[in-house]
């Protein structure tokens, strides 16, 4: 049975933290990838590096920011530095291990779209671009890729690319590209072809519901079976995490 | 700062606002609405509720940006409304094309090479490479960005006008020394032997500076790491307001056309809630 006290984001998130490993550098965007590397480095990889493209080095944060430049951020920070400085000269050169991001389409390449639902001129919902998306997605060393799973947002083709996936004929020759796909529904990784492939299942799915919840025919892992539920280090320090927002502590002032 | 805008912003000037999350000009943004500027381009890597208050102003035909979302809450909802029924025209770039291009503005150089993969962005400008002398290894290249004018806030400047920060820079160095003329806000002038004996650092010299301005709360809601903490709380109700194109009118009414200058819209922000965000900055 899946854990009744986590929504399945929550769980996404777990799942995703469990993706990272002891002393890797990650550059962070918000929302849930906030939250699953900073559970991470609560659970399993104190020595985390956390990196925010806003310039922040080695981000210590008490409580959870709201957005990537947040004072809470900066606070027990190691150093900020420019956007210039992080791009080029960390991660351009391949300092950045893993690299975090979500969207609001992704294909069975990985291809992830950020920026517009229908034609770029005449679009039927705008979306809010790139930012770092296309540089990260170029330059990390691996990315994990994080949205919820439905037609909607795994359609046969993205509306645009915003970051490249694999290329068509294969995995991108440099090693790096996608490596997960986190969803509410899964856990996917590519095979050597550079295709999406399911990995491990959600407790409250089956092969059946995933696939209807997928533009294309799914690539299943031969060892495919369930994910593991949350354990207690993992649960006490998510609620922990979410309990103590910024927002919240205005809200009541 | 009144007399700076009026001086120094014409119609039709490309303008950088500039401050990432961090030190936002909100000031001089309103100052520009109330003088009616018109057909600007105004340029920022994430446009935020600034360009949303600016295009709600109506005083950009343009936006040059890399990042149009609310961090944490959402989209831009005035941004995505002139955007989807083309009442402003767009140039998208990626976060670090737009500092690149900056770079290229700061350095006087004619192009900068940026090593992002191709994308449905670069396609559709059919970016193009250029030949490393050296190795003939082929770099795909962005051109430079030189605003007419910089607008920024800051902590602190001296009696010499040099100005002085602490924290995030983002992108503001580069996109100040990329323009022609800088304009500056700033919490506080304060004597250089105190300031260079503290901890901010000097962003610009003062020879770089057209014009200081002294502006309490100058870059609110956004914020000044160590005086005021950001108002998240502005940042999540924007959502919901900007949906309706009257609630944001009645907002600038209330908020930039109906006040003289900052001083006066500080004023009008209810006192505990500044307290909190004073209070919050120095823990």
């Amino acid at each position: 049975m899946s854990d009744p006290l986590l929504t399945p984001k929550e769980q996404m998130v777990v799942m995703a933290a469990r993706l990272l490993r002891p002393a890797e550098r990650v550059l962070v965007g918000v929302g849930l990838p906030n939250l699953a590397a900073n559970l991470a480095k609560r659970v399993h990889a104190p020595d985390l590096v956390l990196i925010y493209e806003s310039g922040i080095l080695d981000a210590n944060p008490k409580s959870l920011p709201l957005s990537i430049g947040d004072p809470v951020l900066v606070r027990d920070a190691l150093a900020t530095i420019p956007m210039l400085e992080l791009f080029s000269n960390y991660l351009q050169t391949g300092w950045i291990d893993v690299g975090f991001l979500g969207g609001a389409q992704v294909d069975c390449r990985g291809n992830l779209n950020s920026t517009v639902i229908g034609p770029y001129e005449h679009p039927v919902t705008r979306l809010a671009g790139s930012g770092g998306a296309a540089d990260i997605a170029s330059c990390a060393r691996r990315l994990i890729l994080m949205l919820p799973q439905d037609l909607r947002h795994f359609p046969p083709q993205v509306d645009f690319v915003t970051s490249p996936g694999h290329p068509p004929e294969g995995r991108r020759p440099d090693g790096q590209g996608p490596a997960w796909v986190v969803t509410d529904r899964g856990l996917y990784d590519f095979d050597d072809e550079g295709r999406m492939r399911l990995r491990q299942l959600h407790p409250d799915e089956t092969l059946a519901t995933v696939q209807n919840a997928t533009g294309w025919p799914l690539e299943v892992h031969p060892d495919v079976g369930h994910w593991a539920p949350p354990t207690d280090a993992e649960y006490e320090a998510l609620r922990r995490l979410v309990s103590t927002t910024p927002v919240d502590r205005q809200a009541s002032a | 700062m009144s007399e700076a805008v009026a001086r120094y912003i014409e119609d039709g000037q490309v303008l950088y606002l500039a401050g990432f999350t961090h030190l936002i000009p909100f000031a001089f943004g309103h100052e520009i609405i109330r003088q009616h500027k018109r057909g600007l381009t105004l340029c920022r890597a994430t446009p935020d509720l600034l360009y949303e208050q600016m295009l709600a102003g109506h005083v950009a035909e343009k936006v040059i940006f890399s990042y149009a979302g609310n961090p944490g809450v959402g989209l831009l909802p005035v941004f995505r409304r002139a955007v989807e029924t083309g009442a402003v025209a767009i140039e998208e770039w990626t976060h670090f094309e737009m500092v690149a291009r900056l770079a290229a503005g700061a350095a006087g150089v004619p192009f900068w090479p940026v090593n992002t993969l191709d994308n449905d962005l670069s396609r559709r400008r059919a970016r193009p490479r250029v030949a490393s002398p050296f190795t003939g290894q082929l770099v795909p290249v962005v051109p430079p960005l030189a605003p007419d004018v910089t607008l920024l806030h800051a902590h602190a400047a001296d009696e010499e006008g040099n100005i002085y920060v602490d924290g995030l820079l983002g992108e503001m160095r580069e996109a100040a020394l990329a323009a022609r003329r800088v304009l500056v806000s700033v919490e506080t002038c304060e004597p250089a032997r105190e300031l260079r004996a503290g901890r901010l650092t000097l962003l610009l010299p003062a020879f770089r500076v057209a014009s200081v301005s002294v502006e309490p709360w100058g870059a609110h809601p956004s914020y000044v790491l160590g005086r005021y903490d950001r108002d998240t709380l502005f940042y999540r109700q924007w959502d919901a307001q900007a949906r309706q194109e009257l609630a944001v009118e009645a907002w600038l009414h209330e908020f930039v056309y109906g006040v003289a200058d900052r001083a006066e819209y500080v004023r009008q922000l209810p006192a505990g809630r500044l307290r909190t965000l004073k209070e919050a900055a120095l823990i």
